[in-house]
């Protein structure tokens, strides 16, 4: 992960505007809170939405690793969710896969449909659900390899404990449920941007700087 | 500051507001169970994760004061926790990314 964090602050401290300061803070924030949402599913199991997706779509998948990894680092420390030692996985997980993926199906699936278009929205919804249950699907895999990996001197596994076959379908079936919740906070922020203030979206910006290099961005 | 950013942080107090609803969900996220939960499935807690527990003390750790059972302590610990997590994350991102912005 660290080479990964050290290219992402490249390119955020080359790109960043101030303008989208106050974004990439509430980002992170947002990221956060909407972890805390603890949501039960039918077996005793919890599982909560990351925000990945929308965070992607209105900073970028560079800037989210930054923004979301400071949400997970912070966990990990100082309420020991997550746990220390599994960081890095989850920040791979959730603060680089599941944004790139994010952020690559909602641009696939948007096309060339304008900016405020409901095909966007649905876009979004997309990229949310997908993403979800890929990072979940990911993380499933991690803790299925753990008692390959690793077996303790008495044949007992030293870390996570079920093989592959558990630990993938739990984590993606879970995550088939939530990956609706994340589906519609994203659809529910996307349309809110499009009603509002379009000129905060990621490409938008971007793609308008590249096309007109010194023209001042529009408000 | 702009309007949608207001907005949007008025979004975030609603969510801090509300986290406590996080707290109804029982059970444990799939791998992240306690020594007790894990004992209780397996018969045994895995050498390498009993080791690595005590790596690392948490000091608001699952959210909740330490040694505070009541559900009023748990849901005032849950909302301090969020705004916790809020200033610092945003606070942090927000300092650090002033520096390094271009206009």
């Amino acid at each position: 992960m660290i080479p990964i964090w050290y290219y992402a602050g490249k390119r955020l401290s080359a790109e960043l505007k101030s303008r989208q300061v106050p974004l990439l803070a509430m980002a992170a924030a947002f990221s956060f809170v909407i972890m805390m949402f603890n949501l039960p599913i039918p077996g005793g199991s919890t599982g909560h939405a990351v925000g990945g997706a929308i965070i992607a779509i209105v900073i970028g998948p560079w800037a989210s690793v930054i923004a979301i990894s400071v949400a997970l680092v912070l966990q990990a420390l100082m309420f020991g969710d997550g746990g220390i030692t599994a960081i890095a996985a989850n920040c791979f997980n959730m603060a680089v896969a599941m944004p790139f993926c994010a952020y690559y199906i909602y641009k696939f699936a948007s096309g060339d449909a304008v900016i405020t278009s409901s095909r966007r929205v649905i876009a979004a919804a997309v990229a949310g659900y997908i993403s979800l249950v890929f990072a979940a699907a990911l993380t499933g895999f991690e803790f299925g390899i753990q008692p390959l990996l690793h077996i303790g001197a008495n044949g007992l596994p030293l870390y996570m404990p079920y093989p592959l076959s558990v630990a993938m379908p739990a984590m993606i079936l879970e995550h088939l449920a939530f990956g609706f919740v994340e589906a519609i906070v994203t659809a529910l922020i996307f349309s809110y941007i499009q009603r509002t203030d379009t000129s905060i979206l990621f490409g938008d910006e971007s793609r308008a700087n590249r096309n007109k290099s010194n023209k001042p961005a529009t408000t | 500051m702009e309007k949608i950013v207001k907005n949007f942080a008025k979004g975030l107090v609603v969510l801090i507001i509300l986290a406590p609803l996080g707290l109804l969900a029982v059970g444990e996220t799939f791998g992240e169970w306690s020594n007790e939960e894990i004992h209780e499935k397996l018969g045994f807690v895995p050498q390498g994760l009993e080791r690595l527990s005590s790596l690392w003390g948490a000091p608001l750790a699952d959210y909740a004061f330490p040694n505070d059972e009541s559900q009023t302590g748990a849901i005032t610990a849950y909302i301090l926790s969020g705004i916790l997590g809020v200033a610092i994350c945003g606070g942090l991102l927000y300092y650090v990314g002033k520096k390094i912005a271009k206009n």
